[in-house]
């Protein structure tokens, strides 16, 4: 099983290391994000709104980790679609659950880069210690990258089901979650019947538990729990939503058909 | 029209397809198609565009599922074994692609990975001499010609040493030369390994050429089976190529080969 997961690791792997403009997608939106909202918010410090600044370099942060977590595993299959070689990936003895798993690892690695560059250009631009957080840190990154898993899921379901026609929800889908995350704002500025909505969000626990901490250093340890509770039941959900539209896409033909649109 | 009466009874069937159906809505690509494949033997799978060849090896493979009907492949229930079944088989189409933007060797070592070989650099190296593109090792996979491309997948498909090999139209897109080799190469490794083949073309020299058998489809049905000489000789055709005109102009006129009086498959 390790050797068939590894190996579609290591096929992302060897397209990553001599594609710069793949490198790039790692680290330049990122990094293009980090420093415009640095920079606004290093404008709003000297309005004297301090905490503010710091919950705006931490929401950039974050923000990165579930969006690359959901990019890493959508793009993956993306990919294969794109060079035609999906139907060899599907006639291999891989499973669906190895293939998941090895796309999932993939993600993982992109998230766990850029957090890492971001951590370090915020600490040098902007005196952001994103330790800060302390152990609670793991959590806050750890229910956000599940959670890309999962939108990640249901993307790449309608990938598969519609074809290119879906590609746009690649970076779309994850910009539907945000607003309603309450990445860069509490949870109270939303209408009351849309903070319902975003309390059934994993990520909504995340964003406000990260201000909590920044504000007052403490981790509230029960609304990580909701969250990775959530965060369970949307991976169940996105892997049997996944797997069905694979036995539709089998019945209907379109696996086969997918690589040649 | 003529009819094709040939039942295949093999002895030694590694492949049984039993009234195997497709429908995609309301077209049917496949029509309750049964036939056998003996092991060691290669098979013509024939017939126009849309007469449902690549449907029936894609069900065969796992990637489209069977309105009804069952597949068994050494002994194993498709539906039931399909992973069991990828890793003892391989597929090579002029359709599929291998990442181009990896090299050769890259490429070859992520499919050993998938196919179990944990070090496969002596594997790698005999087929890509075998194949004659040594020296493509290290080039990547988009800078090759067709014709590499084309041998590249071939060595894709010989990683796991595969019992059976599908092949949708591998030497399209090939001049001649290299379509003359690859042919030759596949030959070879059929004699060497006693590979069963089951084989797309729109070539019917090569056809000729490589087939101990071929179905002819039409519109998702049989409507001809036999080696090429029997076929040519019952269908009173000059050559194949004039059969396969014939039948892509008027499949229809053409009665369905009754296979299933053979009935070739049991349950587990």
């Amino acid at each position: 099983m390790w050797l068939r997961i590894s190996a579609i690791v290591m096929r992302f792997f060897f397209l990553h290391r001599r594609s710069v403009a793949r490198v790039m997608e790692i680290f330049f939106w990122p990094v293009m994000n980090l420093l415009v909202w640095g920079f606004v918010t290093s404008y709003l410090k000297e309005l004297a709104v301090p905490k503010t600044v710091l919950f705006l370099i931490g929401a950039v942060i974050l923000w990165d980790v579930l969006y690359r977590s959901q990019q890493g595993i959508t793009l993956a299959i993306t990919e294969e679609f794109w060079v035609k070689n999906i139907i060899n990936i599907f006639i291999s003895p891989i499973s669906i659950g190895e293939f998941l798993a090895a796309i999932c690892v993939v993600g993982l690695i992109k998230s766990v880069v850029t957090t890492i560059v971001l951590g370090f250009l915020a600490f040098f631009f902007y005196s952001f210690n994103l330790l800060s957080a302390g152990p609670g840190l793991v959590l806050f990154l750890g229910n956000l990258l599940l959670f890309g898993w999962a939108v990640g899921l249901f993307t790449m379901a309608l990938i598969f089901r519609y074809g290119r026609a879906a590609e746009a929800l690649i970076w779309g889908v994850p910009f539907l979650i945000q607003p309603i995350s309450a990445v860069f704002y509490p949870v109270s500025v939303l209408p009351a019947w849309l903070q319902k909505i975003a309390y059934l969000l994993p990520s909504t626990y995340v964003f406000e538990g990260m201000r909590q901490v920044l504000a007052t250093g403490v981790v509230d340890v029960s609304i990580l729990g909701i969250s990775f509770g959530l965060n369970l039941v949307y991976l169940f959900l996105g892997s049997l939503y996944f797997s069905w539209m694979l036995c539709k896409v089998r019945e209907m033909g379109y696996l086969s058909r997918l690589h040649l649109e | 029209m003529h009819q094709d009466s040939t039942n295949t009874t093999g002895t030694d069937a590694i492949t049984e397809v039993c009234r195997l159906t497709k429908r995609f809505n309301s077209l049917t690509a496949l029509d309750s198609l049964s036939f056998k494949v003996c092991r060691g033997d290669i098979l013509g799978l024939l017939g126009p565009n849309g007469a449902g060849k690549t449907t029936a090896i894609h069900c065969m493979l796992g990637l489209v599922t069977p309105t009804s009907g069952s597949i068994r492949i050494m002994g194993l229930d498709v539906a039931r074994h399909r992973r069991n079944i990828l890793a003892r088989v391989n597929f090579s189409s002029a359709y599929t692609a291998l990442p181009s933007n990896l090299t050769v060797r890259e490429n070859l070592i992520v499919f050993a990975r998938l196919y179990g070989l944990k070090s496969a650099r002596d594997r790698i190296d005999t087929l890509l001499e075998l194949f004659e593109i040594e020296e493509t090792n290290d080039r990547l996979t988009g800078s090759l010609s067709s014709g590499q491309l084309t041998r590249l997948n071939l060595c894709k498909a010989f990683l796991n040493d595969p019992e059976i090999l599908f092949l949708d139209e591998p030497t399209a897109s090939l001049d001649p030369d290299i379509a003359a080799k690859v042919r030759e190469r596949l030959q070879e490794l059929q004699r060497q390994r006693g590979l069963t083949m089951i084989y797309t073309s729109h070539n019917m020299q090569e056809v000729e050429q490589m087939c101990d058998r071929v179905i002819f489809l039409a519109t998702g049905r049989i409507v001809m089976q036999g080696s090429p000489a029997e076929i040519i000789k019952q269908s009173q055709s000059r050559s194949l190529e004039d059969l396969f005109i014939a039948i892509a102009r008027n499949g229809h006129l053409y009665q369905t080969v009754d296979n299933h009086e053979d009935e070739p498959c049991g349950s587990e």
